[in-house]
């Protein structure tokens, strides 16, 4: 069996994570305006989540990106690109000049996560319903080749209108993965409405533990708490875990805070500048 | 075919350690072998077949080698974009075993028929498709899917079908075709489970004095460009022949071989599937009868062609 070697459970610096966060929403915002590309409150909702994966959470070695015992991470609401992106190159997967490529001709870093093109993506993303699949059977490989590794898959609430993940929930609490954890990324819009007014969620927790996983409901912009449920993985309970993570869309500018317009919009420069002013960057 | 699957299956996985094998709840007791053996790689997956091919993906971008499997149309169709986007964009060396190709399941009614997934597979970049014609080409292009690094479909008829072959192909390659027969007027390349009907039209085109040549086309990506040449160069009539509709099949992959190539030849002939759904009861037998894909009807057709 080989074990992975996990950092120790450290209590998370809440303070540094938060200062991580600010400067990730800051990144996330520069490239939808330079790209003006769309789903830049998709990609500021799950920001809180993305920082407690990739600065505690996380077995990874940036260097060793192919390092068959690391935690594999699957953005499975590909839409939310920006923050992949801004996060691997933050972590140092690729040159954080290359941002500047985002959406450009023939670059690598397109709308979506790309299959076998960028280090530290883990699998192309975009259609929705596919990560937790690919992550269940990510983590049968881990478990028939002895490596416990651990598999985050991060879905939007509107991918929870895909069959697909409720088969793959199923699945994973028959085969009782355990290493497997699913954080939704619960801002109550989907791209063009309310969520729960276009296919019932209600009560969403509810409805992962009624598939037998261990569901709790989490402050998804608490990074401390995210990072310490997280962290937690596997957590004892034998099954696999689900994590509802209520956030708010566009979450850290006011003037985008839960307005779904911004799924699509793009700021201009001086809306770049305002949400700086507010996340306290310069 | 079934058998030989579940055997060779069998064996694969003795030998290779990172064979594994998902079932979309069918083959009741057919994997008992392969489960007996390695229960640890043996999943039934559920009537679940989108997550089973993203799990098999999964699988195999972490060094396995999976096997997913049920009936042709959920194994395809059913689940075509995770073919498309987890198996094929990922270039995830799964391997896709469906059963039941054409009209093999013809008394089930249109929702257990395959006659489409030829096309829709053919058309996704890196996958690679196979229609074996008995259970030794079954054998072999399993063999040889699990010994290369790439998606792979494999389209099977059921059980039970003539067995072509004397043994053991030692040579199976992907994209080779295998001449059965050989001849010097007319040649029938056949793919998948109509190669005993293929072999019975040559026999009747013998009888009136027709030599025709028999080819086991099984791999229709890649195309066997080279068994092409030589038929389109030496013969006077070549057929395309399979159970699948003569939309974007073997048949259509022919065609397109020849614009593409502004390939010079003389009569060309599609036998396949019209484009209509087969709804009236009956069996195999029954159905290509129904739709003139006997060996006698391809024999009437060419003689006529010929005349």
């Amino acid at each position: 069996m080989n074990v992975a070697v996990r950092s120790t459970a450290a209590k998370p610096d809440v303070a540094a994570l938060k200062a991580q966060a600010a400067r990730l929403r800051g990144k996330i915002i520069e490239m939808s305006h330079k790209a003006q590309a769309a789903h830049l409150a998709s990609s500021l909702s799950c920001a809180d989540a993305m920082t407690a994966a990739y600065w505690h959470v996380l077995n990874i070695d940036p260097k060793n990106p192919t390092d068959p015992l690391r935690d594999r991470f699957i953005l499975s609401k590909g839409h939310a690109a920006a923050a992949l992106f801004a996060t691997l190159a933050m972590k140092g997967y690729f040159p954080i000049e290359e941002l500047d490529t985002y959406c450009q001709d023939g670059g690598r870093l397109a709308e979506h996560p790309p299959a076998n093109l960028l280090p530290g993506v883990e699998a192309a993303t975009g259609s929705l319903g596919h990560g937790l699949p690919l992550g269940c059977g990510m983590a049968l490989a881990g478990r028939i080749k002895g490596e416990s590794f651990r598999v985050f898959a991060l879905l939007s609430d509107g991918e929870n209108n895909e069959g697909s993940v409720w088969e793959a929930a199923m699945f994973a609490a028959a085969q009782k993965l355990e290493n497997v954890c699913v954080v939704v990324d619960y801002n109550k819009w989907q791209a063009t409405a309310r969520s729960n007014e276009t296919l019932m969620l209600a009560p969403l927790r509810d409805k992962w533990a009624a598939f037998g996983w261990d569901a709790h409901e989490i402050d998804g912009h608490d990074v401390g708490a995210l990072a310490e449920a997280m962290q937690n993985i596997p957590n004892g309970s034998g099954k696999p875990v689900a994590l509802i993570a209520h956030t708010v869309k566009g979450k850290g500018v006011s003037f985008m805070e839960d307005d779904n317009n911004w799924h699509y919009r793009a700021p201009t420069a001086e809306e770049v500048v305002k949400s700086f002013k507010e996340l306290g960057l310069s | 075919m079934r058998n030989a699957f579940a055997d060779e299956l069998t064996k694969l996985g003795n030998e290779d350690s990172r064979v594994v094998m998902l079932s979309g709840d069918i083959g009741n007791r057919l994997f008992d072998k392969f489960k007996d053996k390695h229960p640890s790689r043996f999943f039934n997956c559920g009537v679940a077949e989108a997550n089973m091919m993203g799990v098999a993906a999964g699988m195999a971008m972490n060094g396995l080698r999976p096997v997913a499997y049920t009936i042709t149309p959920f194994v395809t169709t059913r689940c075509l974009e995770q073919i498309r986007t987890d198996v094929c964009y990922h270039e995830a060396p799964v391997t896709i075993v469906a059963v039941g190709a054409g009209l093999a399941y013809s008394g089930l009614g249109p929702t257990h028929h395959a006659c489409e997934d030829i096309s829709f597979l053919r058309s996704i970049p890196n996958m690679v498709v196979i229609c074996p014609g008995d259970a030794f080409e079954v054998r072999g292009a399993l063999r040889a899917a699990m010994q290369q690094d790439r998606p792979v479909y494999i389209r099977m008829g059921k059980k039970g079908e003539p067995v072509v072959h004397k043994g053991p192909i030692a040579d199976f390659k992907i994209g080779k075709a295998i001449t059965i027969e050989e001849g010097s007027d007319v040649c029938l390349l056949s793919t998948g489970n109509m190669l005993p009907e293929v072999i019975e039209a040559a026999h009747k085109l013998k009888e009136k004095g027709i030599s025709a040549e028999v080819v086991s086309f099984h791999t229709v990506k890649p195309l066997d460009e080279d068994k092409l040449k030589q038929a389109f160069s030496r013969f006077k009539l070549v057929a395309t022949i399979e159970e699948h509709s003569l939309i974007g099949g073997f048949g259509s992959a022919v065609s397109e071989w020849l614009a593409d190539t502004e390939t010079k030849h003389q009569k060309f002939l599609r036998f396949g599937t019209p484009d209509a759904f087969f709804k009236k009861s009956g069996e195999q037998e029954y159905a290509r009868e129904v739709l003139g894909l006997t060996g006698h009807q391809i024999a009437d057709k060419i003689i006529h062609a010929l005349s």
